[in-house]
């Protein structure tokens, strides 16, 4: 008899949500996370005395719906400081661009692009919608004739009729081009393209021009097909959503322990049998199932050693490139941004004064340097959510881009002055924002990576680009939320469908595991 | 004319020199980017000289690869189908190695210098997969190919010709042993390892004492009719005692482009070398799944009716095709016409009979014989003195 009927390496939120569902089947389940709280990527932490914040995401834009019900993440307390937020886009030269649902005003944006707008979302819409019946199960593979794939690939095939012939064929010429040609051909304002490419280049290491991105747009776009209409703010911080899918395992019977880093996976010659923790504790399961990313799973609680190379070869060949940082900003008082007022801080603002600034910033990241003038994604929390910080106060944080993971001559030299390119581009629009600073953080992709785990710093867990995706996510042979390995499963999002805080893949990989019986 | 080196022509062997002297025909080949001799003088005259008396051949360009460290001998394990750590110390092991798929990559040899520090030798060029096989290991891998010469020195007098170098003692070394001896103030490795099937040595020295090698071994060797040999001589002796080469006998798994064109170790008749006990090695899953299912292929070796080669006949049974040649040979010795084959199953049982399909061409007239042929239950030359300790003196 095992301790556990499945071990749950990380207490992110795939990996809660995975440990819940399997949990809801009568499944016994420990979730294990190394850190002193759950909830992973979705984490309230202070940054500064008196200054909370979401320290790695920090918006709710595509966590399915589907799951928010049946972990009942509501009444474990999940809730909303703001919902379907509008996009700002801050404009030098005058008025703002304001992106609120599928309207768009402001800026150089005239009606042409307003109906342009409109219909390039409609088309979107119906792309992430296919899409996301694609995501909400494991992916197929192609070569095993398995039936449940062949209905899938089948149902897909169908779908992808139902666009339409001139839909069906516009989605394959676009699904393999770049933002930047899409949005040249579909729009005249150069703001409002540019706020749609910053979608589909961030947490990539690619700019506009980079192929891939309108997949990238998609993927992000996908939470639209979920009902989103914008980013939405949870009360507390992401940390907010962390604790609620935590209390939802709790009330399911899940263990958490936390403080509980894995040393190792264990295996015998042909089964993973549970795990040991670094405090020297042996945990046994019929499965392990890891949410960490590929590589940390294989390489380091794995072990090389323990797989056959070709599988090494693979996991090696995966890629974690990011170009993404965070920046957190403690400040004295609320920040005047010129023509916006305090609701419209509440919103999300952006930096991204046009497609070739994005390409600009982008540039530097190939040689390992940092962007000069960086785009960015920033929420000022505070606002909405008054709770985050113990006075007056507020708190800023941003998405930036690009920062590399290892600059030349390393990040102690180059931490401030990016910082300080950070807050320039900010105080362009928010002038004297830098006299309200008391204090300031930056977290590299180094930085990330070390502190949340995500290899490289990328927070897809593996960088989602057409040949890490489905089937092949992570890797050719390690597909279908299983690893080759008996006994050893994975449901981060280093699985399909990938990253950002959605869920589907922690759902994904328990249904699976449910499925295919190992636990019985 | 003396042209200028070009980076892209064959390199020359720390023997080539002696090599070029004896090569009087001039027919020279390309092993793995080394210019070689496939003949001397006259094939049949260099094999007899392997099966009568002492043939040396250049071995220099075999692939050599020192793993050295701690994990040396867990990395090895990982790596090979075979029990490493059975392999003593100042031993050599015949193995092979595949892909995840369980598909052989290439067959060698691995010689056991010390507690952790192996030599690999490998036909294909290996460092690659070597190096992606040590993430995780605290191994260092080195590529010797360049920094030690070898000779294959094999047949019934290659004992007492070595011996004349000054190799003392040699006649008391076992079948795949070795032994280290100083050889003009250098390190000389000696292994009873080769690839005829007889009696026979392989030499390793540093690249400087190539050349006072082969000269102190051919003085010795003179009245012993020492004659060197190339690489068609050498096929003839390999195919009569039933080895294999990769790339001829089987697709190297990871070169293989046309799906189900590489071979197990079991479709190879090398079941021996697979320890499926090992907790875990490349290819391991799959092979205990072949193990379980079965295999597709079976290698055979066939006696063929006759004196036509059967080089890439059909082999037919009832008028059907069933398989197909891989390597063939008139063998002089055994005076039998031999032929390795990979038949689908589960034909190829010992004492079948089967139909080989040989064309060949005479002054452009094409013209096919059917000859009978039966399966072998194992290779045909297998003298005892191959195995004999201490080695027979002449």
């Amino acid at each position: 008899m095992t301790d556990f009927d499945a071990i749950i390496i990380g207490g992110g939120h795939n990996g809660l949500i995975c440990a819940s569902y399997l949990a809801k089947s009568g499944k016994r389940v420990a979730v294990v996370e190394a850190k002193t709280q759950v909830g992973g990527a979705a984490a309230t932490e202070a940054f500064a005395e008196g200054f909370q914040v979401s320290r790695c995401a920090q918006w709710v834009h595509q966590l399915s719906p589907t799951i928010q019900q049946d972990l009942r993440l509501a009444q474990h307390g999940l809730s909303y400081a703001a919902e379907n937020l509008g996009t700002i886009s801050l404009r030098q030269e005058g008025e703002h661009l304001r992106l609120r649902g599928d309207q768009v005003s402001g800026a150089d944006v005239g009606a042409k692009d307003q109906e342009a707008y409109r219909l390039f979302r409609r088309k979107m819409l119906k792309y992430a919608k296919l899409m996301h019946k694609l995501y909400s199960t494991r992916p197929p593979k192609l070569v095993e004739h398995d039936l449940q794939d062949k209905i899938l690939l089948a149902k897909l095939g169908l779908g992808m009729k139902m666009l339409g012939r001139d839909d069906m064929s516009d989605l394959m010429r676009l699904i393999l081009i770049n933002i930047f040609d899409v949005m040249n051909e579909t729009f005249a304002s150069p703001a409002l393209q540019a706020a749609i490419a910053l979608d589909a280049v961030q947490g990539t290491p690619m700019g506009p021009r980079s192929p891939n991105t309108v997949f990238t747009y998609l993927h992000r776009f996908l939470g639209n097909a979920m009902g989103f209409e914008g980013v939405s703010q949870v009360k507390g911080g992401l940390g907010g959503l962390g604790n609620a899918l935590a209390s939802t395992a709790k009330s399911l019977g899940v263990e958490i322990k936390v403080g509980a880093a894995v040393a190792r996976i264990d295996k015998t010659h042909d089964v993973v049998t549970g795990v040991t923790l670094a405090s020297g504790e042996s945990l046994s399961a019929k499965a392990v199932v890891s949410s960490a990313d590929p590589k940390t799973t294989f390489k380091s609680l794995l072990g090389y050693p323990q797989m056959e190379a070709g599988m090494v070869r693979r996991v090696e060949h995966i890629r974690f490139k990011s170009g993404t940082a965070k920046v957190h900003l403690a400040l004295r008082g609320l920040p005047e941004f010129r023509g916006l007022n305090e609701k419209d801080l509440g919103q999300r603002l952006i930096i991204a004064p046009s497609m070739q600034a994005i390409e600009n910033a982008f540039n530097p990241l190939k040689y390992d340097e940092c962007s000069e003038h960086p785009v960015m994604d920033i929420s000022l929390a505070s606002v909405n959510d008054p709770s985050l910080v113990a006075g007056s106060g507020h708190v800023l944080s941003a998405i930036v881009q690009y920062a590399p993971f290892s600059p030349k001559g390393g990040w102690n030299a180059m931490r401030d002055s990016f910082i300080k390119r950070v807050i320039n581009e900010i105080s362009i629009y928010a002038p004297g924002i830098e006299d309200l600073i008391t204090a300031s953080e930056l977290l590299t992709p180094a930085d990330l990576e070390q502190q949340f785990g995500m290899t490289g710093g990328n927070w897809h867990h593996g960088e989602l680009t057409m040949d890490q995706v489905l089937m092949t996510r992570p890797a050719t042979g390690i597909s279908q939320y299983a690893t080759n390995i008996d006994g050893l499963f994975l449901c981060g999002a280093g699985a399909h469908p990938g990253g950002n805080i959605m869920g589907l893949a922690g759902k994904n990989a328990a249904e699976e595991i449910i499925r295919q019986g190992v636990l019985a | 004319m003396k042209l200028a080196k070009r980076d892209t022509m064959l390199l020359e062997t720390p023997f080539h020199s002696r090599v070029a002297e004896l090569c009087e025909i001039n027919d020279w080949g390309n092993w793995m980017g080394y210019t070689t001799p496939n003949a001397f003088f006259d094939v049949e005259l260099e094999y007899f000289a392997i099966r009568s008396t002492t043939g040396v051949f250049d071995l220099s360009p075999m692939n050599k690869y020192r793993i050295q460290g701690p994990d040396a001998e867990a990395y090895l394990n990982r790596l090979a189908t075979r029990d490493v750590s059975k392999i003593g110390i100042n031993r050599v092991g015949y193995t092979v190695w595949c892909n995840d798929a369980g598909k052989v990559m290439d067959d060698g040899t691995i010689f056991r210098l010390g507690a952790s520090d192996f030599r690999l030798c490998s036909y294909q060029r290996a460092i690659d997969w070597l190096l992606w096989c040590a993430l995780g290991f605290d191994v260092s891998i080195t590529d010797e190919t360049d920094t030690i010469a070898a000779l294959a020195v094999q047949g019934p007098t290659s004992c007492t010709c070595l011996t004349g170098i000054g190799l003392t003692d040699l006649n008391t070394l076992k079948p795949f042993g070795m032994r280290n001896y100083e050889f003009d103030g250098a390190p000389l490795m000696v292994s009873r390892t080769g690839f005829t099937g007889d009696l026979g040595y392989e030499v390793w020295v540093p690249p400087e004492k190539a050349e006072l090698l082969w000269d102190r071994l051919f003085e010795a060797g003179k009245d012993y009719l020492i004659k060197p040999f190339g690489s068609y001589a050498l096929d003839i002796a390999r195919i009569e005692t039933g080895f294999i080469q990769a790339g001829v006998d089987f697709v190297p798994a990871e070169e293989m482009v046309r799906p189900g064109r590489s071979r197990s170790p079991f479709e190879l008749g090398l079941s021996w070398l697979v320890d499926l006990k090992k907790p875990l090695f490349n290819g391991r899953a799959a092979l205990l799944k072949e193990q379980q299912e079965g295999s597709k292929f079976r290698f055979v070796m066939l006696n063929v009716d006759g004196n036509k080669p059967a080089e890439h006949s059909f082999i037919l049974k009832d008028e059907q095709q069933i398989g197909t040649v891989t390597s063939a040979a008139w063998c002089p010795t055994a005076k039998s016409n031999i032929a390795f084959a990979q038949l689908e199953m589960p034909e190829g049982n010992v004492g079948q009979e089967y139909v080989a399909e040989i064309y060949y061409q005479r002054e452009l007239h094409w013209t096919r014989v059917l000859a009978p042929c039966t399966v072998m239950d194992g290779p045909i030359f297998n003298p005892k003195r191959r195995r004999q300790t201490p080695a027979i003196p002449h």
